[in-house]
């Protein structure tokens, strides 16, 4: 028996398919994950994303440490509740993990993958000798994504007057606390939506909330395939301890200025980027097969340039074709793909496919 | 748990057989196969009239997860194609042992229909798994 959140018994009683992920006992899908893609693009649904790591970091030098530990820059939270996507990186510049960090009244709160929590935790403990901070894990704290296109007004509905007002009127990737309740513009899927950091035993009720309210429960799978057309990476595919972010379509959130902070990693991607500018060094890139077929993770690709290699491909749902993330020479133009003994043309796109239920790219 | 039909066939590789009273098996994948694949977004079928050889991988399916090859349970000729699932391919989700069904075969040896599975032995290879 791996981990179980405590939504555990909620998935079951929601007809849920359990697998394991990263140790954990998972919802894969609570029947068909095409119909659950099609409920956030189109309406709303809720994921119980509670495997996920939250870890606060508190005292004097948290900014500072966090200035140092993250390559993007959290003195860019100029208000309460603000969010910031970044890489944790090593020295060599290879991605520890990619997070989401916000700022709270107490300090920050960064929510980390699962399957990395071991590492990330011995990392930032192991990078804090010299700051006067706290890093504190919150096992107790829930996590519920909701997302889609009507996700924010049957939230709202269920909000007390104060919460529902200041939902009402938070913007994309922000958030605000109440109390022990965190609820924050952000998400997975590139839909609207919120997510709610909050006590275990109100996650379970608010769970069951939004399902009598005609949210439907959204499985691993589907988050897998929305996440891919939004063009977001995942942790452990697209990239990791092996890859810069600057071969990762991750440099934009690298910040360079001020040029006098000193984050960890800094030479390294500074030196990835240079070098990638003068030659045909990888970059990941979005990728289109109009053709039947699916792209895969670990299909190989070739280009005008060279060979490359699909790290994440699927089926996608909103588009009814296949799209993929690859890493491949930078400036190729044209790529094939090997499916079953056919080569297949595919189309090099922006690594970004579907923002708010439509097609982003051209 | 998955759906087994008493009166067909089956082979390891979770396709099903039902045989009519001309010699013509038709052949698809079962509910329990449809199940560990899921969604199906694309199916590729063998063509018309070519001979196929039991064992032999004659059809593709392709789900959101994995794409999956289909072997030909009998040796023969493939005398109709489900068309249908060109374009509709989640039947193969809904109903697997009916509208679902991928391709028909004009046996040639009779016989292989002996080393395929009953329902019961089926169901105790799916319990395996």
């Amino acid at each position: 028996m791996g981990k179980r959140t405590p939504l555990y018994q909620q998935h079951l009683d929601a007809g849920a398919k359990i697998v394991d992920f990263a140790g954990w006992d998972m919802p894969i899908s609570y029947g068909s994950q095409i119909e659950e893609h099609n409920q956030v693009r189109n309406a709303a649904g809720v994921f119980d994303v509670s495997h996920m790591t939250v870890i606060d970091v508190s005292g004097t030098d948290a900014s500072a440490y966090l200035r140092h530990l993250l390559a993007n820059d959290v003195a860019k939270l100029k208000e309460l509740g603000r969010a910031l996507y970044s890489a944790m990186l090593k020295p060599g510049g290879g991605i520890i993990d990619d997070l989401i960090v916000y700022r709270m009244s107490f300090g920050y709160r960064i929510v980390v993958n699962c399957a990395t929590r071991d590492k990330d935790l011995a990392w930032m403990n192991s990078q804090a000798y010299g700051f006067e901070v706290a890093i504190t894990e919150r096992p107790n704290l829930a996590i519920l994504a909701v997302h889609g296109p009507s996700s924010i007004d049957t939230v709202s509905s269920l909000l007390d007057q104060v919460k529902r007002e200041t939902v009402a009127e938070l913007k994309n990737f922000r958030g605000a606390e109440f109390g022990d309740w965190f609820i924050a513009r952000t998400g997975y899927t590139g839909e609207r939506g919120v997510e709610f950091i909050i006590p275990v035993d109100d996650a379970v009720n608010l769970w069951d909330k939004l399902l009598l309210a005609g949210v439907k429960p959204i499985g691993l799978a589907a988050r897998d395939t929305l996440r891919l057309e939004a063009g977001m990476n995942l942790y452990g595919q697209d990239m990791d301890e092996s890859t810069s972010p600057i071969i990762s379509n991750m440099v934009q959130t690298i910040a360079f200025e001020p040029a006098d902070r000193d984050f960890i990693g800094r030479a390294a991607v500074t030196a990835h980027l240079s070098a990638q500018k003068q030659a045909n060094s990888p970059e990941l890139v979005g990728l289109v097969l109009q053709e039947r077929g699916v792209l895969r993770a670990g299909q190989r690709v070739t280009t005008d340039k060279g060979e490359g290699q699909i790290t994440s491909g699927t089926f996608s749902p909103t588009l009814k074709h296949s799209i993929a993330l690859a890493r491949i020479p930078s400036g190729s133009t044209t790529c094939q793909v090997n499916i079953r003994g056919n080569a297949l043309n595919v189309r090099i796109v922006p690594p970004n496919f579907v923002r708010f239920g439509k097609k982003v790219f051209e | 748990m998955s759906k087994i039909i008493d009166d067909f066939k089956y082979a390891g590789s979770h396709e099903w057989v039902s045989v009519d009273d001309d010699g013509i098996a038709t052949v698809g994948i079962s509910d329990h196969a449809q199940e560990a694949l899921g969604d199906v977004v694309f199916v590729e079928l063998p063509e018309l009239g070519a001979n196929v050889n039991a064992k032999e991988e004659v059809a593709v399916v392709e789900s959101v997860k994995a794409a999956s090859d289909v072997y030909s349970p009998l040796t023969g000729e493939v005398t109709e194609i489900n068309d249908v699932l060109a374009d509709a391919p989640e039947i193969v989700n809904s109903s697997p042992y009916d509208n679902g069904w991928f391709f028909k075969i004009a046996i040639s040896d009779e016989t292989e229909l002996d080393e395929l599975m009953d329902a019961d032995s089926y169901k105790d290879h799916c319990d395996d798994e």
